[in-house]
């Protein structure tokens, strides 16, 4: 039956091919441009370590107090150096993590060769193991050696690349502005989008990748320039980078691991007893106004996904809607312009059922050929977003075969949603009144 | 002509009219919100940044072990580097002035803060807010600002420190903007102000008439044009160049710029991004206003054409089941051009209809946007406009299928379908 009314769809979508290609045009153009500008937030707004996003917590602490707070409240989305490294050294968390962005330069072994500037983060040694990071060669350093400065680096599969050809570096020896550096590790292509671990300076996204990682309290003590961020609510009292750690500006980001509620719930109470300790020692002149996010709500509150994609993205839906209650007008006007047809069929004992089965298959046609469409148009919207999009978001906006599926999906249920109107419409076509008035 | 029977003709093609009623009104909503948001990024891509771009290009380097700029002969060690690597640049034969400088406008790169009548005052929430460009005597020249009240930098005005000093310049020269905000009664040049909640005052010696903030976020929307020049070079283990060509020699000189610099020192870092010209910074920044200005006006085509097409599609279906009662009305004596006006006003109609529902969607639309997006309220213009286009739309999609029910022949009244 279903062979029989897929032969009548086509013999009628073939009798109007003006309005047939008119129907396909429009299905798949309002479905491209959806799944186009989906594809780019599906990019920006997914999760970048989904195992364990919701056991990573973002602590914030008020330091500045009201006249530092924005209009919400909210206290600064950073920390000071004596705040982390008090939160560090107290170590409540199963794992925790301070971090500040660096900029160092690297001098090739090569003496022909010029410096090279990196990207990097100078870190705890529990950074590794709290973020899952993929190691190819090697692996993080112990916590020995954030103790006693020592001069180890983990480096990015690239940078490897560069510098020793991608073999196996652990071991090896850089030069990082001057001091030498043993390679304890090389990680396997970690490019985690958003950049999670330092959202406040990397904006969520970057084109950019960490090159190095080094030793917190090494970067620390050689006054390695913070390349990140610097907020403050009042000036530094004393000059320097050590005016800087006196002061209560705020530069590092700070990551912990809490397992459980139970885990969050003492983690709270300690922060809070801790600002309110600085309260009564005279630091902070306020009540204990502090924040633990989770990560999806942090990136949340962050606004990590640009709200030009969200936009887009609304935009795109409101022209699939326009473009579906187009398409119902012209299956109406269609099914409409053949009453006498369906009065006959009627007639002849065809039952309502049958009328719905073989106007809906039209529909569906005209679904899957937009869907065809609407895949080719998808493949070139989202090449071309590269185009019109900032570089750090439109590289991450990819054609897979779930975008391709749900592309289809869509423009056959859309069509068949905007056919059930019209379809109804024919099925109570009275009969007796189109063979009287023929 | 009377409507009545237009009106009774409507009544029979419900359906028919409230979908095409609602897709007029939808894409009335969309597209006068989508246009408004094209609208605010063109504004924001063409505003002024006060400097004379052309010919215009910025050097970022970074020394590789440069010495500590926390002591005081690591920071004259490192100002000695600067001002070497200024000699050789202004040296340079495609080199018309060149000043250090810590960024330029639209580089995203800033250094912010505030300015107060009064001594001591918040860092935050007191005074003006202002972002500061710190550079030497050939800034303002380099940079082509116009200065309108008061005198440039001379040498002696200039000093030196690092990145982490806070000591405050003694002389500084402000935007315009800043002037006529905390000296509304004119004459701002010769006042004294304090600088970042500071208790030792700063003498205003200049005023220039524009210069923009280096940020382009939606968070320096409250400052653009507040910015504070500073006398200094600013000593660390980088630093900023901001270089004047001669008309017509910017690629030449960007050419030689590493080597030229490699030649006076050769530990440094100088990548693909240290050379910029003012023409890719500004393409980088404006990138995402661009592109969602493109996205916007492909969507409003598509909408426009999806609606047009969908008006020609159902009016022609309504011509063509007419046939016969067009036919009638021609024997009975009505003129090609009464039909063409019954539907052209039938559309006016029901476009008219949907446009009107269309405005109340437009309004309701922008303000669910403002609340959940940064997003102005869309002034009446725009909703107007849309109203008027969408109304023309539907006038000039109309006008093929009624002229073909127009030519429909009185004889039509005489056949039996």
């Amino acid at each position: 039956m279903l062979a029989y009314y897929i032969e009548l769809a086509v013999r009628s979508l073939k009798r109007s091919p003006g309005l047939t290609i008119l129907m396909v045009l429009t299905i798949g153009f309002g479905v491209a441009a959806s799944m186009t500008t989906y594809s780019v937030f599906r990019a920006v707004s997914g999760d970048p370590i989904p195992w364990k996003s919701s056991q990573l917590f973002v602590p914030q602490i008020d330091m500045w107090g009201p006249t530092g707070r924005g209009a919400d409240g909210e206290p600064p989305d950073a920390m000071d150096y004596t705040d982390a490294m008090k939160l560090v050294r107290d170590h409540r968390a199963k794992l925790q993590s301070a971090m500040y962005q660096i900029s160092p330069s690297i001098v090739p072994a090569d003496a022909s060769k010029h410096p090279i500037t990196t990207s990097g983060h100078a870190v705890n040694s529990e950074f590794f193991p709290m973020l899952d990071v993929p190691f190819q060669y090697g692996s993080g350093w112990a916590a020995a050696d954030d103790e006693q400065r020592a001069a180890v680096v983990v480096i990015s599969s690239k940078l490897n690349q560069k510098l020793f050809g991608g073999a196996n570096s652990v071991g090896k020896t850089i030069d990082i502005e001057g001091k030498d550096y043993r390679v304890v590790g090389v990680l396997n292509n970690w490019n985690p989008q958003p950049r999670f671990y330092d959202v406040v300076n990397s904006g969520g996204f970057s084109t950019g990748l960490d090159d190095v990682f080094l030793p917190f309290d090494r970067a620390i003590a050689l006054a390695m320039a913070n390349n990140g961020n610097t907020n403050c609510n009042e000036i530094p009292k004393e000059s320097g980078f050590v005016g800087l750690q006196h002061s209560s500006c705020v530069w590092i980001a700070y990551m912990a691991e809490l397992d459980d509620a139970s885990a969050v719930n003492t983690y709270r109470e300690y922060l809070d007893g801790y600002a309110h300790q600085q309260q009564q020692s005279g630091r902070f002149a306020w009540a204990p106004n502090n924040r633990l996010r989770s990560l999806p709500d942090w990136l949340d509150s962050e606004h990590v996904v640009p709200s030009d994609t969200k936009v887009s993205l609304l935009v795109a839906l409101g022209l699939l809607i326009v473009c579906l209650v187009n398409t119902a007008g012209l299956l109406l006007a269609k099914f409409l312009r053949r009453s006498s047809e369906i009065g006959v069929r009627r007639a002849l004992g065809a039952q309502r059922n049958s009328i719905y089965a073989q106007f809906l298959t039209e529909a569906g046609i005209v679904g899957v050929a937009g869907g065809v469409l609407g895949l080719l148009l998808t493949g070139l919207g989202v090449l071309s977003v590269g185009w019109v999009l900032p570089k750090e978001i439109a590289t991450l906006a990819r054609v897979d075969f779930v975008l391709l599926a749900l592309t289809l999906l869509i423009a056959v249920v859309a069509t068949l949603l905007a056919g059930l109107y019209p379809t109804f419409r024919a099925a109570r076509v009275q009969p007796a009144w189109q063979l009287k008035s023929n | 002509m009377s409507t009545h029977p237009i009106l009774a003709a409507l009544r029979k093609h419900k359906a028919g009219v409230v979908l095409i009623a609602l897709q007029i009104a939808l894409t009335l909503a969309i597209v006068c919100n989508a246009i408004f948001i094209i609208g605010q990024r063109i504004e924001r891509v063409h505003r002024v940044t006060g400097i004379d771009e052309s010919n215009l290009f910025l050097v970022t380097q970074q020394w590789v072990g440069a010495p500590d700029a926390d002591d005081p002969a690591g920071i004259e060690k490192l100002d000695s580097m600067q001002r070497e690597d200024l000699a050789a640049l202004r040296s340079m034969s495609d080199v018309a002035s060149v000043a250090p400088i810590n960024s330029v406008p639209l580089l995203n790169s800033s250094w912010n803060g505030s300015l107060s009548l009064k001594a001591g005052s918040e860092l935050r929430k007191g005074g003006t807010r202002t972002t500061f460009y710190f550079g030497d005597e050939n800034m303002i020249s380099t940079l082509g600002v116009r200065l309108i009240a008061g005198r440039a930098f001379t040498v002696a005005d200039v000093q030196h420190r690092s990145l982490h000093d806070q000591t405050e310049p003694s002389v500084v020269i402000v935007t315009k903007a800043i002037a006529d905000k905390m000296f509304p009664g004119g004459n701002a040049v010769g006042k004294a102000m304090y600088v970042d909640g500071s208790t030792t005052p700063t003498t205003i010696i200049g005023v220039v008439e524009r210069l923009q903030v280096p940020g382009t976020g939606s968070w320096t929307n409250t400052f653009v044009y507040n910015a504070t020049l500073e006398p200094l070079r600013i000593d660390a283990n980088f630093a900023r160049y901001v270089v004047r060509a001669k008309p017509g020699r910017m690629e030449a000189a960007m050419r030689l710029m590493p080597s030229t610099l490699y030649k006076v020192n050769p530990m440094r870092v100088l990548d693909e991004d240290s050379v910029k010209s003012f023409a890719d910074i500004r393409a980088e920044a404006y990138r995402a206003d661009i592109g969602m200005a493109i996205l916007m006006g492909v969507v409003c085509l598509v909408l426009l054409g999806v609606t047009a097409a969908g008006i020609v599609g159902l009016t022609s279906f309504w011509v063509g089941q007419r046939h016969r009662q067009i036919g009638v009305r021609r024997a009975l004596g009505a003129r090609k051009i009464d039909i063409l006006h019954y539907f052209q006003i039938e559309n006016l109609m029901i476009a008219g209809g949907g446009a009107i529902v269309g405005v109340a969607l437009a309004v309701g639309l922008n303000a669910w946007l403002m609340k959940h997006f940064e997003m102005d309220r869309i002034p009446v213009a725009y909703v107007l406009v849309g109203l008027v286009a969408l109304v023309a739309l539907g006038q000039a999609a109309v006008f093929v299928p009624a002229r073909r029910a127009s030519n429909v022949s009185p004889i039509e009244a005489t056949r039996a379908v």
